[in-house]
């Protein structure tokens, strides 16, 4: 028996977590609570800085009462899962077809530029990192990017950097 | 605007909350069947007359939809609504949740009601974090007000309401993909038959709309189904939200009735940006084949007329693109797309988008071959028609448009290993 199993699903999580993830079961019907696998993950990657570790998706596996690679099969699969550790502040730029024809390209040179980082990269001191989307539904407002839970639209160079200033 | 439907009430500036929505009739529909107990026969109906057909892309005619429903099946039953928007181009459901999350809310309380489901989802994607928790404050409020929940409006029909969020993955646009992920797997799509009319989500009878069409269905039941109908043309019942993006001044989402030129939608959005001149369309979203830009200028908006163009109207979400825009690398962005978004379940598909992308991807970068374009249209041909979901097709069917118009552009690439149009690489 794994570490895991042995341990009490209330020792899993702090309070808040676990209340955040019962009430994403309390939302299907009682034997479907592996449809809460997607916001459980969700949940427990914000609580851990924007990221997942193997130890955290088997604590929601332990918690959701399922195997392990049920887990690890739907966070590698959705793009929003992260398995290494990203900046504070997420910079998701889209760079599909809309957002392309409007300069994208120049939206993700200026950021190379001034953090020194390409996609898939952190800035040394944590606070950014870069990360290539696909289109993110606004492409009336293109360029643009999305931040935590936030999009920014109609994007330029210097408005980027006010953006960018604000950003802790 | 007399002809809109989905944006008829915007402009109250707070028409996502309830008041505002009531103060123009909402929820009156709502109350009516369930207080009249209206044979949901009687509503299916009503949407057939509509010519109501989803607005999801693949334009199903919704009141055809929802007849599949055995009603009278013992079992849960499941109303899903697919607010994943994920097809290139495609922004118009982000601003229905936005702006208008009560007529979404009616509309799938009406649907469950029809189909007999006491469970209702809204997968929206994850990253629509906004629109989302608007939309959750709309169901909120609905519930506040009693229609939502157990025994709504004292009727005895039960309906509870929720929101599935999403991961980022495209094919869980696709119905079936859209089902495995609301179970929490990976979004992979079904094979079909059987459909989710049948078998469904957690294996029982589901029906599954676009946010847009379940939107629709309050002001079409209290409007009138003949008028909406009326709206539109044959075949393309009433209006529709057009995504109008790229180089045009002012880009937005746009109702117009189902058949309006394109110029008009093109004026709309204020014409080219910078005096630049049209050079192509994509009419439907990224998997709609492109239709150069003098075409387009002749063509309404509505199902018939872009397919007899040799394209589709899917999602309603057009790209305009001016002269400067090189084709390849349009192309080689999308080949990108699909190539990263194949679910990999299917050797066509998986395999297939892959070879698409590199051969576009070696175009693009001055290393095309002779052979490549015969190429890529054998391969978009091995890939139509043999896959799991039309995913497949949806790569396949861009490629072949753009060498219909623009091959001359693939072979100056070929020949002269840089690009005709100068803007490009
Ligand atoms: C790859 C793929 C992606 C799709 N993405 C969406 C989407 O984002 N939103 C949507 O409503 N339908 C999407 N669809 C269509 C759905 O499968 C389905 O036809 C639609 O949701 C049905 O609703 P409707 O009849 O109201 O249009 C997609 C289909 C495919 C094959
Ligand atoms: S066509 Fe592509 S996306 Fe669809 S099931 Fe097959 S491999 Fe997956
Ligand atoms: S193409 Fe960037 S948001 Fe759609």
């Amino acid at each position: 028996m794994s570490a895991l199993e042995t341990k009490n699903r209330n020792e899993l999580f702090t309070p808040e977590i676990r209340a955040e993830i019962d009430h994403e079961i309390a939302k299907y019907p009682e034997a479907e609570s592996q449809s809460a696998a997607m916001a459980a993950l969700r949940i427990v990657q914000d609580a851990n800085g924007g990221w997942l570790t193997q130890e955290r998706m088997d604590e929601v596996a332990a918690y959701l009462d399922l195997p392990p690679i049920a887990i690890y099969e739907v966070a590698t699969f959705y793009s929003m899962y992260e398995h290494k550790p990203v900046g504070r502040n997420k910079l998701c730029v889209c760079t599909n077809i809309s957002c392309m024809i409007n300069n994208s390209d120049q939206i993700v040179e200026h950021l190379n530029n001034r953090l020194g980082i390409k996609f898939g990269e952190v800035t040394e001191d944590g606070r950014f990192s870069l990360k290539e989307v696909e289109c993110l539904g606004a492409c009336g407002g293109a360029p643009m990017m999305q931040v935590g839970r936030k999009y920014y639209e109609n994007l330029t160079p210097e408005r980027l950097d006010s953006i960018l200033d604000e950003l802790e | 605007m007399a002809n809109e439907v989905i944006f008829k009430n915007r402009d109250l500036d707070r028409l996502w909350d309830i008041e505002q929505y009531r103060s123009r009739g909402g929820y009156e529909v709502l109350t009516r069947i369930l207080t009249e107990k209206t044979p949901p026969a009687e509503i299916i109906d009503g949407m057939k007359t509509s010519g109501l057909r989803g607005r999801g892309g693949a334009g199903f005619p919704t009141g055809l939809k929802w007849s599949f429903i055995n009603r009278s099946a013992p079992g849960d039953k499941y109303l899903v609504c697919n607010s994943d928007e994920g097809e290139p181009g495609t922004f118009k459901d982000r601003d229905i949740l936005r702006y208008n999350p009560h007529a979404l809310v009616e509309g799938m309380l009406i649907a469950s009601y029809v189909i007999d489901a006491h469970r209702a989802y809204n997968y929206i994607r994850g990253e629509f974090w906004e629109p989302y928790e608007r939309f959750q404050n709309a169901i909120d409020q609905a519930r506040a007000a009693g229609f939502v929940g157990n025994n709504i409006l004292g009727s005895g029909f039960d309906c509870e309401l929720n929101v599935h969020l999403g991961g980022g993955a495209y094919v869980c646009g696709e119905e079936t993909a859209l089902l495995e992920s609301i179970e929490g797997k990976k979004g992979q799509p079904r094979y079909k038959p059987p459909f989710p009319a049948h078998v469904g989500l957690y294996g029982r009878p589901t029906v599954i709309n676009n946010t847009e069409t379940l939107a629709s269905v309050p002001t079409i039941l209290r409007e009138g189904a003949e008028q909406f109908r009326d709206i539109g043309v044959e075949n393309s019942g009433g209006s529709k939200l057009f995504s109008i993006s790229g180089h045009v001044k002012n880009p937005g989402v746009f109702e117009l009735p189902m058949g309006t030129p394109f110029s008009e939608l093109f004026e709309l959005a204020g014409g080219m940006r910078d005096g630049s001149k049209i050079k192509a369309v994509i009419p439907g979203g990224s998997s709609s084949p492109v239709i150069p830009g003098e075409i387009m200028m002749d063509l309404t908006m509505d199902y018939d007329a872009i397919a007899k163009a040799g394209s589709m109207l899917g999602s309603g979400a057009v790209i305009v693109m001016d002269e400067s825009t090189c084709m390849v690398k349009v192309l080689d962005r999308m080949g990108y797309f699909y190539y990263e978004e194949s679910c990999g379940q299917c050797t066509p598909c998986r395999e297939g988008t892959g070879w698409l992308y590199r051969i576009v991807h070696r175009i693009e970068n001055g290393q095309g071959r002779p052979e490549d374009i015969d190429l890529l249209m054998d391969v978009q041909n091995r890939i139509r028609g043999k896959t799991i979901c039309a995913l497949g097709d949806a790569a396949a069917m861009p490629v072949a448009g753009m060498l219909r118009y623009y091959q001359d552009e693939f072979q100056y690439h070929i020949d002269h290993k840089k690009c005709k149009v100068g803007a490009g690489t």
